[in-house]
């Protein structure tokens, strides 16, 4: 199979994909226009006819669908077939408001396995891998997505789940794991735990690892590198679109290609809703292309980033884009100045702790308060009650050059932060409770 | 002479102290000096104990502990013996970081000193014929 899963369409020239794209968009339209009532008055408010969608630059315009509408919608409004058609559904986790419920087809599961698929080859993944499947099996994509895509690959795929990580040690240690699967936050705490069993980098069989379904930084990817002694690739997806797969790392590690064919990506100004040119920062806009049961045009992913069409080394030629580098979800307003937990993260691994941490953000006297919990390593920790505290206002000071507002540290013991197999809770915004 | 003593890191919340304590307690292990250190945020706790490696490999399970050498002098019961004690260091150019008291049933008054140099600490204070506690003594208490 060698470097590319599918490599006909991953190195096809833009022309072709251009070709495929447009041949897919009419169709979808009108699939969508005919079988989706709520989304054919969205188009009928606007006055578009599916008709006027002849090829992907006309995509502008169709109306947006938001995280909104998928809530208002639920759970069949969004529904694109008839559900004697479909085979499965997934959820989102609703942390952010009602669960938003997906629809497959064996059509649109098999799209999404051969996307994952793809994941797995682009992360080196051959047929004699032992691929570790540690994202959550359920509702949740993560387990089930990658698992087929494994399947697909032909690697012998072992249906972990998340959590337990006694038992995933023993497994990666025993069945020879050779790729791990799982969010990033699980990754660094399976390193951790290999390292406390006394394990070294080199004893495991891990060549690499795919890991998403939640932020993380280049800082965190190389921790997690080090930790397992592999090379970590990202890989981005969402319920809405189907699951992970829609866009992944390349063994260049610069970026995740989008699969194309399946999913055509826009870059948009987030207050005026305007198109934006290509390498231009902006929200993330997905259609998907050819899908039966959830086809959603121009959804809003709230994710902030950049698209390339720069040509990538690896040879395939599907558009690229950066790492989110934050969500509007994720995003904290605190006295007035924008915050990213991603933020966060990278002052953290720069002054040498780990990514486990905790914000806990409040609102006292009418002034917004952000206090940051962080672990203290033992190698970090002197018995003078001094030196602790002045390792506290140097990380003080080192979060507000990076945020503009200075939060305060607080040093606690290791392992007292919960550790989450799935995502991580990582912000507690108490103001919420008081408004 | 220098004594090896237990610095284990605590967060400040209620039973944190208490779970350090009981590790120790349930192992059989006497404490026979303990001071605390602390901020809002944490706490260190100081120990000198009767078994120092088994304190340490039980606490050190799911604690930041760390051993760290302190010297211990017996005040003799006059007046300005602790005084007599800082003089000395001071002259010698040697910093306290902190330092804590226990009594001995039998044995009198201690005062434990960490200090920035514990062996020029040791020479300064024997020169004087000041005694140092040996650990033997502190386990014997």
């Amino acid at each position: 199979m060698g470097k590319y899963y599918q490599e006909e369409i991953e190195t096809a020239s833009r022309e072709e994909i251009l070709k495929i794209q447009n041949e897919k968009i009419v169709k979808q339209v009108k699939h969508v226009y005919e079988n989706v009532p709520y989304y054919r008055n969205l188009m009928d408010e606007k006055g578009v006819k599916p008709e006027d969608i002849k090829s992907v630059d006309d995509i502008k315009k169709l109306p947006f669908l938001s995280k909104a509408d998928l809530r208002d919608a639920y759970p069949y409004g969004l529904l694109g077939t008839d559900l004697k058609n479909c085979v499965r559904i997934h959820s989102t986790s609703g942390t952010t408001g009602r669960r938003v419920v997906a629809f497959y087809t064996q059509h649109d599961v098999d799209l999404w396995e051969e996307c994952c698929a793809r994941a797995i080859v682009a992360a080196g993944g051959t047929k004699d891998d032992v691929i570790q499947v540690a994202y959550g099996y359920g509702l949740f994509t993560g387990g089930f997505g990658v698992h087929g895509g494994s399947q697909k690959v032909g690697c012998l795929t072992l249906p972990m789940s998340s959590g337990n990580t006694e038992r995933q040690i023993q497994f990666m240690m025993d069945l020879g794991s050779t790729i791990l699967c799982c969010t990033p936050s699980y990754a660094a705490f399976i390193g951790e735990s290999l390292a406390e069993k006394g394990y070294k980098p080199t004893d495991n069989k891990l060549k690499a690892g795919i890991f998403g379904a939640e932020p993380w930084t280049e800082e965190m990817r190389r921790e997690i590198e080090k930790s397992l002694g592999i090379k970590a690739y990202d890989i981005y997806g969402l319920t809405e679109s189907s699951g992970p797969g829609v866009a992944y790392e390349c063994e260049e590690q610069k970026g995740m290609h989008i699969n194309e064919d399946h999913f055509y990506a826009e870059i948009i100004d987030p207050d005026t809703g305007e198109t934006l040119p290509e390498g231009s920062k902006g929200e993330l806009v997905f259609t998907s292309l050819d899908k039966e049961a959830f086809p959603l045009l121009r959804y809003r992913t709230k994710d902030i980033c950049v698209l390339t069409r720069e040509k990538c080394a690896c040879g395939r030629t599907h558009i690229k884009m950066c790492k989110p580098m934050g969500r509007s979800d994720d995003m904290m307003i605190i006295r007035g100045v924008n915050v990213f937990p991603s933020q966060i993260e990278t002052v953290l691994i720069k002054e040498g702790y780990t990514p486990n941490y905790l914000i806990e953000v409040d609102r006292v006297k009418n002034t917004d308060t952000l206090d940051i919990s962080v672990e203290l390593q033992p190698g970090q920790f002197s018995d003078k009650v001094s030196d602790i505290q002045a390792k506290e206002k140097a990380l003080e000071g080192a979060m507000r050059t990076m945020l503009g507002i200075g939060p305060k540290i607080h040093l606690v013991p290791p392992k007292s932060i919960a550790r989450s197999e799935g995502k991580a809770v990582r912000v507690i915004d108490k103001r919420k409770l008081h408004d | 002479m220098a004594i090896r003593q237990l610095s284990v890191f605590i967060e400040n919340k209620k039973g944190k102290l208490s779970d350090a304590v009981k590790t120790i307690s349930e192992a059989g292990i006497n404490m026979r000096a303990m001071s605390i250190g602390d901020s809002d945020d944490f706490g260190i706790l100081r120990l000198i104990v009767s078994d120092t490696a088994k304190a340490y490999s039980l606490l050190s399970e799911d604690m930041i502990v760390k051993v760290t050498d302190v010297i211990a002098v017996k005040m003799s019961d006059k007046e300005g013996a602790l005084y007599t004690v800082l003089r000395v260091l001071e002259k010698a150019d040697i910093n306290v970081e902190y330092t804590y008291a226990f009594t001995a049933r039998e044995l009198g008054a201690y005062v434990v000193f960490r200090v920035n140099d514990v062996e020029a600490a040791e020479k300064a204070l024997s020169d004087k014929g000041i005694v140092l506690m040996t650990e033997d003594e502190i386990r014997s208490i």
